[in-house]
C-alpha cells in the first residue's frame, strides 16, 4: 500500500496553504490598488502561475509523481497556446471590422 | 510491488515506462490516472471557455463591464470592490487545505479526521455555491444582467459570465455530492472493509479519497484562472 499512497508531512500543507492564501490576497489588492495596463496583467500573471503551480505540484501531488505522468498530463494543454493565437487574430480582424461598418456602436473609447 | 524497486528516474524513466508491459503508469492506481485524464479532458473545456471569453471580449466594440464595480458589496457601511469573489476565493483555497489533509489522513487509515475532513471540506465547497447563487441573484434580478445584454456595457459580459462559472459551479455542485459520498464510506469503514463499490464492484480503497481530492483540487485550480482572467482582468 505505502508505495501507492502519498506520504508527507502535515506541515507542508499548512505552508502552502498560508502561500496560496497570501498570493490571493496579493491578486485581490492588485484589484484593490487599482493597478492599469501592463503591470495590473503581468501581476495577475504572475500570481495566477504561482497559485496553479502550487495546487497542482502539492496539493494535487504532481512533483512526487513518474515523469511519464507529469508529461502526459502536463504537455497536452500547451497546445491552447496556439488556440489563443490564432482567436486574438480572429478577434482583432472582428474588432476592425466592426469598428468599419457599426462605427455607431463605438462608445467613449473601443474595446 | 517490486516494480517499484526497479523503476528508472527522470527522462529516461517516460521511455521505460511508456515501452513497459501491461501498464505506463507506474506507482499509480488505475483510477488516479483515469481521474487525471479525465481533468486533462476538463481542462480542455474550460480553456475552450476562457478563449471564447477572451475572443468575444476582443472583439466587442462596447466597452466591457468593470468586473472591479460590478461584483463590489457594500459591508457595513464600507463600498469594498470585488470582496464578494475575494471571499468565495479563500473560501475555495480553505476546503483545497482541508482537502489535502483528509488524503494524508486518508493514507494513514485515520477514519475519524478524515470523515470530519471531508465534511468540512463539503461545507465549504456548498457555502461557495451559496456564494454564487447570491451573487447570481444579484446580477440577474437587481441588475439586469441577461445572456444577451446588460445595462453595464458589452452584451456578451453576461454570456460569458453565465457560462463560465456556471459550468464551474455545477463542478463544485458535484463535487460536494462525492465528498458527502466519499466520508459516508469512510465513516461507514466501505475503505477499511474493502466492500465492493455500488456501481462497479470494485472493492473501496483510500486511493478514492486522493483521486476525490484531485478532482477537488482542480475545480479550485480552475478558480485561479477564472479568477484571474474573468474577475481581474
Amino acid at each position: 500500500m505505502s508505495d501507492q499512497g502519498q506520504q508527507h508531512p502535515i506541515s507542508i500543507y499548512f505552508w502552502i496553504w498560508g502561500l496560496l492564501f497570501v498570493l490571493s490576497a496579493a491578486s485581490y489588492m492588485v484589484d484593490y490598488l487599482q493597478f492599469q495596463g501592463y503591470l495590473r496583467w503581468s501581476l495577475i500573471i504572475i500570481f495566477m502561475m504561482l497559485k496553479a503551480g502550487l495546487i497542482v505540484a502539492i496539493f494535487m501531488h504532481m512533483m512526487w509523481e513518474r515523469m511519464a505522468l507529469i508529461y502526459a498530463i502536463l504537455v497536452p494543454p500547451l497546445v491552447i497556446i496556439v488556440l489563443v493565437g490564432l482567436m486574438a487574430g480572429e478577434a482583432d480582424y472582428t474588432f476592425l471590422t466592426r469598428l468599419e461598418f457599426f462605427t455607431d456602436w463605438v462608445f467613449d473609447s473601443p474595446g | 510491488m517490486a516494480e517499484s524497486l526497479a523503476l528508472t528516474p527522470g527522462i529516461k524513466g517516460i521511455v521505460e515506462d511508456w515501452s513497459s508491459d501491461q501498464r505506463a503508469f507506474k506507482n499509480v492506481p488505475w483510477g488516479k490516472a483515469m481521474m487525471w485524464i479525465f481533468l486533462l479532458s476538463d481542462t480542455f473545456i474550460f480553456s475552450i471557455f476562457l478563449v471564447s471569453y477572451m475572443t468575444v471580449r476582443m472583439s466587442t466594440t462596447a466597452p466591457w463591464p468593470n468586473s472591479s464595480e460590478v461584483f463590489a458589496l457594500t459591508l457595513f457601511g464600507n463600498h469594498i470592490p470585488l470582496i464578494l469573489i475575494a471571499i468565495m476565493t479563500f473560501v475555495l483555497i480553505t476546503s483545497s487545505g482541508t482537502m489535502a489533509m483528509a488524503v494524508k489522513f486518508g493514507y494513514e487509515k485515520k477514519k475519524v479526521p478524515t470523515f470530519w475532513l471531508l465534511m468540512v471540506t463539503a461545507f465549504f465547497g456548498a457555502t461557495f455555491v451559496g456564494m454564487q447563487a447570491f451573487e447570481w441573484t444579484k446580477l440577474i434580478v437587481d441588475e439586469g444582467v441577461r445572456p444577451w445584454g446588460n445595462p453595464m456595457g458589452a452584451p456578451q459580459f453576461g454570456a460569458a459570465f453565465f457560462m463560465i462559472t456556471g459550468f464551474h459551479g455545477t463542478h463544485v455542485s458535484f463535487g460536494v455530492l462525492f465528498l458527502i459520498i466519499t466520508a459516508i464510506k469512510v465513516r461507514r469503514g466501505d475503505l477499511d472493509k474493502e466492500t465492493p463499490g455500488f456501481m462497479t464492484g470494485r472493492p473501496n480503497r483510500y486511493e478514492i479519497v486522493e483521486t476525490m481530492g484531485l478532482y477537488w483540487h482542480f475545480v479550485d485550480l480552475v478558480w485561479v484562472f477564472i479568477f484571474a482572467f474573468f474577475y481581474l482582468w
